[in-house]
């Protein structure tokens, strides 16, 4: 065993080579995530040379190409939040029930198939969502209610419902049937029903998976972009009634870009816009990560 | 006894009709996408307007360009992510100990995941399109793309590695293999499957994102297919957008805005399908 | 004559808090079969795993004292676990072949040792399935998946791989608790073989195993070595009341 311990000297130094270069490749990701920050800094922060931060953030006025322009981006924070929190309203329970059909209520042969097309459902590409709720959804919605416009903040609250239904479904799912099967059996021989069951074993032992599970679709849905740029009418003023036209911060990037004049005021503005846009998704992200760290699911051993 | 009985089993019932009616909801949903866009566009899908490129202005011809250019920022966008979040996989699952770094990793690709598109978009404007001066092009597009998809495909990798048994890892190092040894002989072509699955998503996911192309690689119109990966492109997503929403004649290209969004549901949904039926192949083999 | 091949010398080991080895002396002789017994949790699969250092996968664990491979304390930092693992080879409790093919299981060792000459590789690998009573079974068939062979056939073909490093030690963690009683008296038989050329370790928990296959049997009992002797003498007199009442079945 001696003669080779020379050669065991190199071989340790090339795997631990080995493992440095992995380690440094595994950082890409958070690189990623720094130079997205950096970048959005330098591009954003001359902005408030020109417009204090509380006037931008708190400003209801959006008129960046008037002159003198007006870069208030109050009226664009308060429909991002409107659009997200209408599609809250619709996705979190259709998602949450969807799950439990599918953990507690589906035969086998039933959820082999509907998990698969939950799964396409969040395949499907924005822009095609967003053009189904523009050609489809908006007419429709205009001659049923009688509105002058189809494209408005319901509309494109319904469209991001569509997209973040499967993100909260599909993990709620997944932490509803991680759920230790002796808890549920053990409820069961007690004599509960299965809702029962359900309602005060399951559901209280996933509620952190599931709490997740909405954060993730709402921070989906408060990013999504193609959608409300094509489907909630575009106006940027604070709406009054769930039929307005909107326009989020996200459409607003989107749609001015293009022709705002390059490293111009309003192209700051943009960069800007999408570091408040970055903030809010931060936030979702570090909240879904403290919840399903801090609250970790139960296990059968530790009850 | 019997009457409490008796609620308790109406109160059951009905809940479990709430969650049929919700998964029913989410069925009919994807079905009535699928239903609508195809019913009305697969009237414009025939040869022509596969193989040729938008003519009058984009009111007439076919969407060519559209079909080339989405296939190259996705094979360039999973030629950067595929590596990269491969040998990610690899420190995570095989290297990494438990510990602030590796909280760190998790957080970065965790947020990175949560990003928003347009964000992405905004990053590949100002770094790739700008700060390294590579203008709109497939390059900078891919380079967007690969960006986004990153984190699918590390958190699909990775979960391919950890399903590779940890009986095959002792019984490869009680044979004298080094770690290294290890994994590309034993460990990588064991998760490979998952790993393709993994990257059929990623394309998937890359040929369909919209708002990320925008201000780095795509364009309104291109008269000629692109001859390298700096030239700017024409793409599947952006093409529907822009006929939609800026087109000369938005109501006389309907058949064409239907068409192109078919075009994209078949590529998309079917590396879905793929992925899916792929999936399950693999776990009946098991 | 007895040769010494490994000596295990005021061995303690802790995973995490846990001791799960307390102050453990004792010799594997060249070409003999030493059986380690004892209860669930006695600590037999762990000083296994120590001999050839493979609970260096746990991070949480940790071995004091020492252990001698020939002259060579194996715990000494110094001590290359690649090459260490090169010259004891090991087989698991349940077979576990790599989803290779038949021949590519066994050529797998020569691989990572860097040998290339395609010949030498082949006529190894006959070789050692003929010593593992293997080679009839499957020489029609030696590029199929090594996954399509029965249990017994499989923990032979692991069995051969081990064997086709040229190991000085064998270590088996009850390699015969997944399989029938047909294939568990091949594996024995070949244990029996075996001898002439290693020094094999073998855990169990099954008695009759332990006196078919060994010459000399270790009781373990809570973490320690409680008793070590030829194993006819275990098996008919044990000198502690533990030991007798362990292998007539009264507790464990």
């Amino acid at each position: 065993m001696q003669r080779t311990q020379q050669s065991g000297k190199s071989r340790k130094r090339k795997e631990q080579a080995i493992r440095s270069l992995f380690f440094i490749i595994a950082l890409a990701s958070v690189m990623a995530l720094g130079f997205i920050m950096y970048f959005l800094f330098v591009e954003g922060l001359p902005v408030f040379s020109k417009v204090s931060v509380k006037d931008f953030v708190f400003g209801r006025y959006w008129y960046p190409t008037s002159q003198p322009p007006d870069f208030g981006i109050f009226p664009l924070i308060v429909a991002s939040m409107a659009v997200t929190g209408l599609s809250a309203a619709m996705s979190i329970p259709l998602g949450v029930l969807a799950a439990l059909y599918l953990a507690e209520a589906a035969a086998p042969r039933v959820r082999q198939w509907v998990k698969p097309v939950v799964e396409l459902l969040a395949a499907l590409p924005s822009v095609v969502i967003g053009f189904f709720g523009m050609v489809v959804v908006a007419p429709f919605l205009q001659d049923l209610l009688d509105i002058p416009t189809g494209l408005n903040l319901f509309n494109g609250a319904l469209m991001l419902a569509f997209m973040s239904v499967p993100t909260i479904c599909s993990i709620s799912e997944d932490a509803i049937y991680s759920v230790p099967v002796e808890l549920k059996e053990a409820s069961l021989a007690l004599g509960a029903t299965h809702w029962e069951t359900i309602a005060r074993v399951l559901l209280p032992a996933s509620l952190s998976g599931i709490c997740t599970a909405i954060i993730l679709g709402m921070s989906r849905a408060i990013g999504e972009t193609m959608v409300v740029l094509m489907v909630t009418g575009g106006a940027a003023m604070v709406p009054e009634s769930i039929f307005d036209p909107v326009r989020p911060m996200p459409a607003s990037i989107a749609a001015e870009m293009a022709e705002a004049p390059f490293r111009g005021s309003h192209y700051h503005a943009l960069f800007a816009t999408g570091i408040v846009l970055f903030i809010f998704t931060l936030l979702f992200n570090l909240l879904a990560d403290h919840i399903s760290h801090r609250y970790k699911q139960t296990g059968a051993a530790t009850l | 006894m019997e009457h409490i009985n008796g609620r308790r089993r109406l109160l059951e019932n009905s809940m479990f009709w709430l969650f049929r009616v919700a998964a029913i909801i989410n069925g009919i949903a994807l079905l009535a996408v699928v239903y609508f866009i195809a019913s009305r566009g697969w009237r414009a899908i025939n040869w022509t307007f596969l193989t040729e490129p938008p003519l009058d202005s984009m009111t007439k011809g076919g969407i060519l360009p559209c079909i080339v250019g989405t296939i190259c920022l996705s094979m360039g966008a999973m030629l950067v992510a595929l590596p990269i979040g491969v040998a990610s996989a690899v420190y995570l699952s095989e290297y990494a100990r438990p510990g602030r770094v590796l909280r760190i990793i998790r957080l970065g690709i965790n947020n990175l995941a949560g990003v928003p598109s347009v964000v992405f978009g905004l990053f590949g404007l100002a770094f790739f399109v700008i700060y390294l001066d590579m203008g709109i092009s497939i390059l900078a597009g891919s380079l967007t793309l690969g960006a986004l998809t990153l984190p699918v495909i590390i958190g699909a990798s990775e979960e391919a590695f950890r399903a590779v048994p940890g009986t095959y890892r002792e019984a490869s190092l009680g044979l004298g293999a080094t770690k290294w040894q290890t994994i590309y002989r034993v460990v990588f072509p064991s998760a490979l499957p998952g790993i393709l699955t993994g990257a059929i998503l990623g394309l998937s996911r890359a040929a369909g994102e919209t708002a990320p192309i925008m201000f780095t690689a795509a364009v309104f119109f291109s008269p000629s297919l692109p001859a390298s990966i700096f030239d700017d492109v024409m793409a599947l997503p952006y093409h529907i957008y822009v006929l939609a929403t800026a087109g000369t004649d938005i109501e006389a290209t309907r058949h064409l805005q239907y068409g192109t969004a078919v075009v994209l549901i078949l590529i998309v949904l079917g590396l879905n399908l793929m992925a899916i039926i792929y999936r399950a192949h693999l776990q009946k083999r098991k | 004559m007895k040769i010494p091949k490994m000596k295990v010398r005021d061995l303690n080991f802790y995973y995490g808090k846990f001791h799960a080895l307390i102050d453990v002396n004792m010799d594997f002789n060249l070409n003999e079969v030493t059986a380690l017994i004892g209860p669930s949790g006695c600590g037999k699969s762990t000083l296994l795993r120590c001999l050839n250092r493979m609970n260096d996968l746990i991070s949480i664990s940790r071995a004091d004292g020492k252990i001698f491979l020939d002259d060579i304390n194996i715990n000494d930092p110094g001590v290359d676990v690649v090459t260490l693992r090169r010259h004891i080879g090991m087989v698991f409790q349940k077979p576990n072949p790599f989803p290779k093919s038949i021949f590519e299981n066994v050529a797998y060792g020569l691989r990572v040792n860097g040998v290339k000459d395609r010949a030498y590789i082949a006529h190894k690998v006959e070789e050692t399935l003929k010593s593992a009573a293997l080679w009839d079974e499957v020489k029609g068939r030696m590029h199929e998946s090594a996954l399509g062979l029965s249990g017994g056939q499989q923990q032979r073909l692991c069995i051969a791989r081990a064997m086709a490093v040229e190991p000085d030690v064998l270590l088996m963690d009850e390699p015969a608790s997944a399989l029938d009683p047909i294939a568990t008296q091949k594996i024995e038989e070949l244990i029996d073989e075996l001898k002439s050329q290693y020094t094999i370790v073998i855990v169990t928990h099954n008695m009759q195993q332990a006196a078919r296959v060994s010459d000399i049997t270790a009781f373990f009992y809570l973490g320690r070595l409680i008793e070590m002797d030829k194993t006819e003498s275990i098996f008919t007199r044990p000198s502690l009341k533990q030991t007798s009442d362990y292998i007539t079945g009264r507790f464990g």
